[in-house]
């Protein structure tokens, strides 16, 4: 009886097991597939990233019918911020895709080497390879509008326009507190660079994944005792850091996240002592833009209570929405040279890589001052568009500062350099773009 | 009735020692062998490759090192994703130090890296037992990891601090890189786990294995009999590296392409332990089956929801998962407590009363 059980129990599991895979996505729609991660340890922000381009998408379907008439779809694949699941998903998912967001720098560097063999485009929007930027080398990889390099370099001049000029960074002590994994660490070389330009005394200071303990990197900030502290955080270590900050008595107004350690998930849990804590940030935050209202109209129906639920409008949110327009622009853009039908990855390759967000066109999409506008070009898959600061005001982000172009000088030719010594290492070739 | 080995008579000294010595287990493995070398790759397909099979071999053979280590000769170890590391970062270097060395034998030679320090790691052991020895293990995890990430050398001194798998290929045949093919790398590692699978068995079944369990059994009296224990344990802590070291290369060249020590964290040596705990151990066959469960069932369950139509949100089917999976380990170890090897056997002892069980 009990052998019998067993048999069938395996019987049954192997024709479940034989029926799985694949997944099966109309091929009539314009395929958005979503590597997403509402669960684990980074799950606070990952959700509102999520939301942000989940409801841009339906916005777009409800409100213009899709991207020129063709239906958008997409999917989502649940990656735990795990590199092996995103993988996974990215198998699972690739077959008709778009393009692939990974959001997250550890699986961006696993899907770089596939997708010039599986003709798929990797936008890794301020993430990432930074090298990738250099588009002879990294076809099929976009990281516009701006990377880490830049957003190091954005952040040293920010600090010197605080200190009263570049050549007063001389003697400035900074400090770098970075998640210790691929995507932190992608900042240093450059801060490492400019600190030997400028003259300023750089501490690096590395914080163990996943973040949660960081009494050991604020012992020694207490003992390094720098003028500003810079983080590249992500997940729960951006909401201690900022608590260890008010603990060690860190000065908040000099205290300055990323773009992904710069969001309410970050500030509000550490409550009142993270008023005056600074970030860097691509776009506007909060819900007053014409896209984010029409995201509330058309996805909520004006129901305000149940976008509030969904983080409309919160840093990450808006975050996920600018990353999906850049999607679906590509997608136009490709249309208008190949026809108003559903463009394969090797056509939005071709939109990324003409992509061209002008002034009127963010007018149109009612992103008026929401971001800025650039040029993507065969060569520069960056444009080192510019980047702006933020500063938690205890209910919502103020700018506290112009936008801030990076010293493209020093970041460039470290990109070409890197992209090199990429390229050697995997046999590539770089193509012409002239 | 099927399975019965009434009539097969063991006339020599030869077939008596057979590593399977009952015709219907020969039968069974080769059938095993055939469908994997020749019907998978017939019928499988690129995610099935790469998010299925390949990641199995490749934790198959981790799981069948640790196994030597924990089941046989009953040395509790927390440091297997660290040799995964030594593994892999040796690939890495020699691969980009010489790039015209065979790939095949990089990896090989990987694991004798990997075997040496193990050797380093394995010394604790002559002094400190269980519990403790899994904290000094859980050391050598901590340490080398941090070494991996923080001394540039180790990664060519790349910005983000991460390794990737340089295209090689080995009679014009992409083994590595991204433009291997996936039913490449799925051979290379199906290879490496049937030729080290094989060969742990045997050792297993010989002077060393036997050595190995005296050891786990009571080292006292093993001592007495004349087991040398410096020597066994530290040839249990080499082989066993020498397996993870190998597996951990194939993790990043064969599998993911690319990673950062991030890959092979506590959780990973976790993993493989839950792994030789579920699938039993001190057997070879259950660190494949244990391998098998721990990495198929979230998978399998991450696809029952979308297969049967079931519109459920991605982060709460993945809760649900993670509550089936959990409950499944603990119904599992309830009902046979020697894991999945056990059931098996059980299994085949029962095949052979049948259909008159008793």
């Amino acid at each position: 009886m009990k052998m019998r059980n067993l048999l069938l129990s395996a019987a049954g599991f192997a024709a479940v097991v034989a029926g799985v895979m694949e997944s099966k996505i109309a091929v009539a729609d314009q395929f958005f597939p979503m590597l997403t991660y509402r669960t684990g340890a980074y799950a606070p922000n990952g959700i509102p990233v999520a939301n942000g381009f989940r409801d841009y998408y339906d916005m777009l379907n409800k409100r213009d019918g899709g991207i020129n008439g063709v239906k958008i779809s997409w999917e989502e694949c649940e990656t735990k911020y795990d590199t092996k699941v995103g993988v996974e998903c990215y198998e699972k998912m690739k077959k008709g895709a778009t393009l692939f967001n990974p959001l997250s720098t550890g699986i961006t560097y696993q899907l770089i080497p596939k997708a010039s063999v599986d003709k798929i485009p990797i936008l890794s929007m301020g993430y990432g390879q930074t090298a990738a930027a250099d588009g002879r080398v990294f076809e099929w990889i976009f990281n516009f509008p701006t990377t880490y390099w830049s957003q190091a370099s954005a952040f040293v001049k920010y600090v010197a326009s605080e200190v009263g000029g570049m050549d007063k960074l001389n003697g400035v002590h900074l400090a770098h507190i970075y998640h210790n994994s691929a995507y932190s660490k992608e900042a240093n070389p450059t801060l490492e660079a400019l600190s030997e330009k400028y003259g300023f005394k750089l501490t690096l200071i590395a914080v163990d994944h996943p973040g949660q303990e960081q009494k050991a990197a604020w012992l020694q900030v207490r003992r390094a005792r720098p003028d500003w502290i810079f983080m590249s955080g992500w997940g729960v270590m951006n909401q201690v850091a900022i608590k260890e900050a008010v603990t060690t008595g860190f000065p908040m107004d000099h205290f300055v996240g990323n773009w992904w350690s710069g969001s309410e998930s970050d500030t509000v849990p550490a409550g009142d002592g993270a008023f005056g804590y600074k970030s860097s940030n691509l776009h506007g935050t909060g819900t007053d833009w014409p896209v984010i209202q029409d995201i509330i109209k058309y996805v909520y129906n004006g129901d305000m209570q149940a976008a509030t639920e969904n983080k409309v409008g919160d840093v990450l949110f808006n975050r996920g929405v600018v990353n999906a327009m850049f999607g679906t622009e590509a997608v136009r853009t490709a249309q208008g040279k190949y026809g108003n039908e559903v463009m394969s990855g090797e056509q939005v390759r071709w939109g990324l890589e003409n992509l061209s967000i002008t002034e009127a066109k963010l007018k149109g999409l009612g992103m008026e001052g929401f971001t800025k506008p650039f040029t993507v070009s065969c060569a520069d898959h960056e444009t080192g568009g510019p980047v702006i600061f933020q500063q938690w005001t205890g209910d919502g982000w103020k700018f506290v500062s112009d936008w801030i172009t990076p010293i493209r000088e020093v970041v460039r030719p470290m990109v070409e350099e890197a992209a090199a010594a990429y390229a050697k290492e995997n046999k590539i070739t770089p193509r012409s773009c002239n | 009735m099927f399975y019965r080995e009434a009539g097969q008579f063991k006339t020599s000294y030869q077939k008596d020692q057979a590593l399977f010595p009952i015709i219907q287990d020969r039968w069974f493995i080769a059938l095993v062998l055939v469908v994997a070398f020749v019907v998978i790759p017939y019928f499988a397909n690129e995610y099935w490759f790469q998010a299925v099979l390949i990641p199995l071999y490749i934790y198959a053979i981790a799981a069948i090192g640790l196994n030597l280590l924990t089941g046989y000769a009953g040395q509790v170890s927390l440091g297997t994703g660290a040799f995964m590391a030594i593994g892999a970062y040796a690939t890495y270097k020699m691969c980009t130090a010489f790039p015209d060395l065979n790939i095949l034998l990089i990896f090989v030679m990987s694991g004798v890296f990997s075997a040496g320090v193990g050797i380093v790691f394995g010394i604790p052991s002559l002094r400190i037992k269980g519990f403790y020895l899994a904290v000094a293990t859980l050391a050598a995890q901590f340490f080398i990891l941090w070494l991996f990430n923080k001394v540039g050398w180790f990664f060519n001194d790349n910005p983000s601090g991460t390794i990737s798998a340089p295209p090689r290929e080995l009679f014009g045949i992409m083994i590595t890189g991204p433009n291997a093919h996936a039913m490449t790398r799925y051979y290379v590692c199906l290879m490496f786990l049937s030729v080290m699978a094989l060969a742990a068995k045997n050792i297993v079944r010989g002077h060393i294995g036997r050595s190995w369990m005296a050891i786990r059994d009571m080292d006292i009296a093993a001592e007495i009999i004349g087991i040398e224990p410096l020597k066994t344990k530290l040839m249990a802590f080499a082989l066993s590296s020498f397996y993870c070291g190998v597996a951990g290369a194939l993790f990043i060249f064969c599998w993911l392409g690319g990673g950062d020590t991030e890959a092979f964290g506590i959780f990973l040596s976790f993993q493989i332990l839950f792994m030789i705990i579920i699938g039993g151990l001190g057997s070879i066959m259950g660190s494949i089956m244990g391998a098998a469960f721990i990495t198929l069932l979230p998978i399998f369950l991450t696809n029952v929801p979308p297969m049967i139509g079931l519109p459920i949100a991605t982060d709460l089917s993945k809760h649900i998962e993670e509550i089936i999976f959990g409950g499944l380990i603990v119904f599992f170890l309830i009902v046979e407590p020697h894991g999945l090897a056990r059931l098996w056997q059980i299994a085949k002892e029962k095949l052979r009363q049948w259909p008159f069980p008793y």
